[in-house]
């Protein structure tokens, strides 16, 4: 009958109308920025750079290895290396970055600095309200920008910063067994010596 | 010289429809429609010359869209190209993503471990189902139904993208496919929640289908308008759903068998008339195969590692060689060229975009149609701009 | 008291004017009317630009504007300032007296036809013998205001835009009239009080709105298309949608002067709604005899509100018909369908009361619908089609 695939399709627009008062399906409208929807846990945006501990620069993990900026597909890091090193989480002396800058303007969230560090320094933040009016530097970040602590990776990203605090637990317990293991084998070797 | 007589030299033995005549007097109507459209697939230019009503040359500007992503691609590692990649066909970053790691494994001679496999193909139909429903809803809109139908594919999009977001860490720029895997795995609680969505879907798919199919004003827009003829669709190099309308079985699922395609069930629908109601239907009835490959995917799926062992994330150096990369995107047939020089860097990176060589044919269509339709017909193309300028 | 309540605004303009001398009375009284008039339809309007967005919001899962006033009611109050701020180009060449007349003259013509509509019970401003004749003869002098304004824009994409505009209401106009000549037919007058009081009788509580007869069912039908079509709504409203190529005829309006033909466009489907409810729908009257209670007027605009609620329905869900398809289907469906009606009320008033009239005039609209109905899409080889699948 003429007219019938009309009807149907009015239904179709009368049921989702009425419908959007009594269902949720239907209604899936969040209201921001009254209510805004949690981010998943692996939601990325921007890097940052992570720091064990209090101080941001003394527990900064990045070692300025430049890896990051080489992989980076539009060059948005710029690194400089600094002159002089500092010690790391395991103890031993690594350069760290004198200068670490990231253009977030630039920044195409791809993730990939963060597949290539070796070193579990710079993961993805989930903060995406940063618009500023500041048009010539106000989305350059800088390292004290980028830097924020191992809490606030753990609470962004839980179960990722668990992973990676077990495997630098596992790695510092390996470390110190070496370190112990060749504290003994010098200590055997000056007492052989000494016999 | 008449428009007729300029172009009789170009029309013979190519399948393509005569030259329209004008009667009498008078000059054309020359209107450029766009770059700035009211229809929503991107800045794109069409130059028509109208006869009254009837379209008699239409030419294709495009362009504005052009971001030199190939020769980025000729300075960076074989890595730093899959973000962009990403966004080429940006509605559909996955399909994208999965052609240019089939073509990076053929060249490197890279195996992928099953699971990897199959999370390919369940993001890949995914992708494909949320496309159509899309493309359908632009489609209508540009018919002028206000939206509806547009609204209610991206209420179903948006569930997808949020399982895209959960899995991957991004709604739509997703960087998901590395050479010789996926780049994570996903957790089984991901999984219970894509088999949910998946159930949601069929019933949408029969919404839409209420909604739309029957409507008389939908078929007496569509039906007969921008035929397409099964000759001219393979020569002119079509393909995608726009050749499947046509009546021509090539679906590359089925005449490659990449992945592991060869392992699902499911049917290639084809139509009769190669008009655009025929390619909205092909497209909401390819619509519910997904859904089918889906169920049997998610069921499927075995555990087991996403990464080949043997892959390399940095140092990635393939030897000297080509190879050519395609799927059956979305929207066609979308392949990656790549020539290997032996280098970090490709020599030389080809992307084969299917809006491009689907738009070709957009003048054959258009002649002798009424103004009001090549909105449609150009609709039903289904292109995306960042696709056809790169 | 239910008596005054039906009757309250006739009261209220009684008192008021007692207060002037004698001579004046007459002439205050009807000024009074047209006043509130001229601020009740335009205000009406203005809560039906929020009804329409949200109503489309509401069918498409979203919501609609709900950040001025509660749940977004005060918004015409952001939109008329943002019209009125605007600034008023009025194109060099243009033909800037026609330019400026041709909004004026919508407005003016549409509010004329609600002289002859009764909105409730005594409460029609002029009780003429030929209300019908007057409300048509309105109707049409509105589209003389569209092509003004399409021809003093001097943009040859503009006079296009108005040309189709016009033709197309022109095309529709026959089936508007045809569909009311049977009510006409039937009442035996053009009087448009007369019409609602022949629906105000009750038989066992329902009512004989000519809705519920099998011509009036039709004609109702027809009328509504029509209505669609002259008031450029949805699914005809390819002279004002974004087409490809023709901007309409009011793309060289800005500022207030569109924000009137806006009005106009609205205010003219008020009016021809109302006229609608009149014909077919019965008017003031209530729809059940135990209901009778509650005031005429309350009637008439909640049908009217209902009108206007299937418009914005109609606009959520349908997509547009082509200038040719649209004119095809006045002249070969619609025509042919309001004669087969004419026919039909004619045999109806001549087969006498009973169930077997009621039949047989069923039967042949039935008949003559799924008929051209199936030749038109036949013809035209247009129907729901089967798909096959690759081996």
């Amino acid at each position: 009958m003429l007219g019938e695939g009309i009807l149907k399709g009015m239904a179709e627009t009368a049921k989702n109308f009425f419908g959007s008062y009594f269902s949720a399906a239907r209604m899936t409208t969040v209201e921001y920025p009254e209510h805004r929807i949690a981010p998943y846990e692996a939601a990325r945006v921007f890097p940052f750079l992570v720091f064990d501990g209090k101080d941001w620069q003394a527990g900064m993990r990045c070692v300025a290895c430049q890896i990051c900026e080489k992989e980076c597909p539009p060059k948005c890091i710029f690194i400089e290396k600094s002159k002089d090193k500092k010690p790391d989480a395991l103890g031993k002396l690594q350069f760290y970055p004198a200068r670490f800058d990231i253009d977030i303007s630039v920044c195409m969230s791809c993730q990939i600095c963060v597949e290539v560090c070796p070193f579990e320094a710079i993961k993805m933040d989930t903060e995406f309200e940063l618009s500023t009016d500041d048009r010539f530097g106000g989305l350059l970040l800088d390292r004290k920008q980028l830097a924020k602590s191992n809490q606030y990776y753990r609470k962004i990203h839980p179960a990722e910063a668990a992973g990676v605090d077990a495997k630098l637990a596992a790695e510092k317990v390996k470390a110190d067994a070496k370190a112990k293991f060749t504290a003994e084998a010098k200590i055997a070797a000056i007492a052989g010596e000494g016999a | 010289m008449s428009i007729a007589e300029t172009n009789t030299e170009k029309f013979e033995g190519w399948n393509r429809p005569a030259p329209i005549k004008l009667e009498g007097e008078g000059e054309l109507l020359e209107v450029a429609m766009g770059p700035h459209h009211p229809s929503t697939h991107g800045v794109f230019r069409m130059d028509v010359a109208l006869d009254g009503e009837r379209v008699i040359r239409l030419r294709p500007v495009f362009g504005y869209l052009h971001r030199n992503h190939e020769k980025i691609a000729e300075g960076q590692s074989y890595l730093a190209s899959m973000p962009y990649t990403d966004r080429l066909d940006y509605i559909c970053p996955i399909t994208n993503n999965w052609a240019y790691a089939l073509a990076v494994e053929k060249l490197a001679g890279q195996e992928v471990p099953e699971r990897a496999e199959y999370l390919r193909v369940i993001l890949g139909e995914l992708t494909r189902y949320q496309n159509h429903a899309s493309s359908i809803g632009f489609l209508i809109q540009e018919m002028g139904a206000t939206g509806t139908p547009l609204m209610y594919a991206f209420r179903e999009r948006e569930k997808i993208l949020d399982l895209f977001e959960e899995l991957t860490g991004a709604r739509m720029m997703v960087n998901y496919m590395r050479f010789g895997g996926c780049r994570v795995d996903a957790s089984p609680g991901w999984l219970d929640r894509t088999r949910k969505v998946v159930a949601g879907l069929t019933k949408f798919t029969d919404e839409f289908d209420r909604l739309l199919s029957t409507n008389e004003i939908l078929m007496a827009r569509t039906q007969g308008v921008g035929v397409l003829r099964p000759e001219l669709a393979v020569n002119a190099g079509v393909t995608g759903p726009m050749l499947r309308a046509s009546g021509v079985n090539y679906d590359i699922r089925k005449v490659d068998g990449y992945g592991i395609y060869n392992r699902f069930n499911f049917r290639v629908p084809l139509g009769d008339h190669g008009d655009v109601y025929d390619r909205y239907m092909i497209r909401l009835l390819e619509m519910r195969e997904s859904i089918g490959i889906l169920q049997q995917a998610l069921r499927e799926i075995p555990v087991g590692p996403v990464m080949s062992p043997t892959a390399r994330i940095r140092g990635f150096r393939p030897k000297r060689g080509e190879a050519y990369g395609r799927i059956e995107a979305p929207k066609g047939e979308l392949g990656f060229y790549l020539i290997s020089d032996g280098g970090p860097n490709p020599y030389r990176y080809r992307v084969r975009p299917p809006s491009l060589i689907n738009l070709t044919v957009l003048e054959d269509m258009c002649l002798g149609v009424n103004v009001a339709d090549v909105v449609l017909i150009f609709g039903s193309v289904d292109i995306v701009l960042g696709e056809v300028d790169r | 008291m239910i008596e005054n309540c039906d009757q309250i605004f006739v009261l209220l303009r009684h008192w008021l004017v007692s207060f002037l001398p004698a001579a004046w009375q007459q002439t205050a009284g009807v000024l009074l009317s047209v006043a509130t008039i001229v601020c009740l339809f335009p205000a009406l309007f203005a809560l039906t630009t929020v009804f329409e967005r949200k109503g489309l919001a509401r069918i498409q899962n979203r919501l609609g504007p709900n950040r001025v006033g509660p749940f977004g009611f005060f918004q015409p109050i952001a939109d008329a300032i943002k019209s009125l701020t605007k600034e008023d180009i009025v194109p060099l060449s243009a033909d800037a007296a026609v330019h400026f007349l041709a909004p004026v003259l919508l407005v003016i013509t549409v509010f004329m036809g609600f002289a002859v509509l009764p909105m409730g019970r005594n409460m029609v401003l002029v009780d003429l013998d030929a209300g019908l004749l007057f409300y048509f003869a309105m109707g049409a002098s509105s589209e003389l205001a569209v092509f003004m304004a399409g021809w003093s824009s001097r943009n040859k994409y503009s006079l296009l835009g108005a040309m189709r505009a016009v033709a197309q209401m022109i095309s529709y106009e026959v089936p508007l009239l045809m569909s009311s000549v049977v009510v006409v037919m039937i009442t035996g007058s053009l009087s448009l009080t007369k019409i609602v009081e022949a629906q105000n009788h009750y038989t066992w509580g329902l009512p004989h709105w000519y809705i519920f007869t099998p011509w009036g069912f039709a004609g109702f039908l027809m009328y509504a298309i029509a209505t669609t079509a002259e008031t450029n709504r949805s699914p005809f409203d390819l002279p004002e949608g974004e087409s490809e190529l023709v901007a309409g005829y009011h793309t060289e309006y800005s500022g207030f002067k569109f924000a009137l033909f806006f009005l106009g466009e609205y205010v003219a489907m008020f009016s021809i709604s109302g006229l609608g409810t009149t014909l077919f729908l019965g008017g003031w009257s209530a729809p059940f005899s135990f209901l009778t209670w509650v005031p005429s007027w309350i009637w008439f605009f909640s049908k009217l509100m209902l009108s206007i609620f299937v418009f914005i329905w109609m606009r959520g869900t349908l997509p547009r018909l082509r200038q040719d398809q649209l004119m095809n289907f006045a002249w070969k469906f619609v025509l042919p369908m309001c004669l087969v009606n004419l026919l039909v009320a004619g045999l109806w008033r001549f087969m006498g009361d009973g169930w077997l009239r009621w039949v047989v005039c069923s039967a042949i609209l039935l008949l003559a619908y799924a008929g051209m109905g199936l030749g038109e899409m036949r013809k035209q080889r247009l129907g729901p089609r089967s798909y096959r699948y690759a081996e």
